[in-house]
């Protein structure tokens, strides 16, 4: 092991937990704002393990990694937010499970 | 071993801080937890040498990603008039809990410049490296995350123009607000209607911007 003080698995064990959070957040939440923040959480717990992984070989690749995981997050973010706005414009409402059915 | 102690003390706090952002109710406690676990996390990159990068996760995620977020959630303005609200944010037991995990995440940093020699620069990967990297072999990644942001920026535009134009509309005749307001309990079919009309409205500036 070069260039980490910190095991690779247990940089891992914390993102895939990070994950696993933001998975559960996306499921069992209802409110889009809500499952917004959760994708936010998932795409950070991907780039810490690009990041521990790149620190654990000593490249700088996992680095690059994360700022496109970076600039996905701030495009993903900003569509998603215009969503936001029309739904909440539409059905008065953030609830998700008012958009159920396509051309409502 | 220091350096593991730390890790763990960091990563804990990321993990409390997101749970507790997925099971708030109001969006604004939800979005401060989860500025703390960005934080967590930016202070894992930097244990793991990674600085640059716990510089990047804290100016573009809880800094620009987390304002668009407050700036959309304030803009819906959702429910209950803005004064009450305003007190009870100022409850101490809102601010509380993410002000304890910030803080000690902040020690943590205190400590970790304190003792700079021996931890958090084993095998850090200098920034000069990274640059050379993304602007060498991962040029062509570069040039797709522009193309990216530029898709990402035409779309939130086209998303958010019907609305911006909504409200002007709403400023600028009192009468539609109420009428609105009144049909509102059957969204759908008033919200169908309501994008017929704003249709109908714009075809005219649209055929006349196309001669």
């Amino acid at each position: 092991m070069e260039g980490l003080n910190v095991p690779l698995n247990h940089i891992l064990l914390v993102a895939s937990m990070l994950f696993a959070i933001g998975m559960l957040g996306l499921m069992i939440r209802r409110n889009i704002i809500f499952i917004l923040m959760s994708l936010e959480v998932m795409l950070n717990a991907a780039a810490l393990a690009f990041v521990a992984a790149g620190a654990h070989w000593g490249q700088a690749d996992g680095q690059i990694m994360f700022m496109l995981i970076l600039s996905v997050a701030a495009a993903e973010v900003a569509v998603g937010l215009g969503l936001v706005l029309q739904v909440q414009r539409r059905f008065k409402s953030l609830d998700m499970d008012n958009a159920n059915r396509m051309k409502g | 071993m220091l350096e593991i102690v730390l890790f763990y003390i960091a990563s804990a706090v990321a993990l409390a801080a997101t749970i507790m952002a997925m099971t708030r109710t109001n969006a604004i406690h939800a979005l401060i937890y989860l500025i703390v676990s960005l934080l967590g996390v930016a202070v894992i990159f930097y244990l793991i040498g990674a600085a640059f990068a716990a510089a990047l996760e804290i100016v573009i995620y809880a800094g620009a990603i987390m304002v668009l977020f407050v700036f959309v959630i304030m803009m819906l303005n959702l429910g209950e008039a803005g004064s009450q609200r305003e007190q009870q944010w100022l409850k101490p037991s809102i601010w509380l809990g993410p002000a304890i995990l910030a803080s000690i995440l902040f020690v943590e940093l205190l400590y970790v410049l304190s003792a700079v020699e021996g931890t958090a620069s084993v095998g850090a990967i200098p920034v000069k490296e990274v640059g050379l990297t993304l602007f060498g072999p991962y040029v062509l990644a570069v040039e797709i995350a522009s193309m990216l942001l530029l898709a990402g920026l035409v779309g939130s535009f086209h998303l958010g123009r019907r609305y911006l134009e909504r409200s002007d509309e709403f400023f600028n005749q009192p009468n539609a607000v109420i009428k609105e307001t009144n049909e509102s309990n059957d969204s759908n079919e008033a919200a169908k209607t309501n994008e017929q009309n704003l249709s109908n409205q714009k075809t005219a500036p649209e055929v006349a911007w196309k001669d």
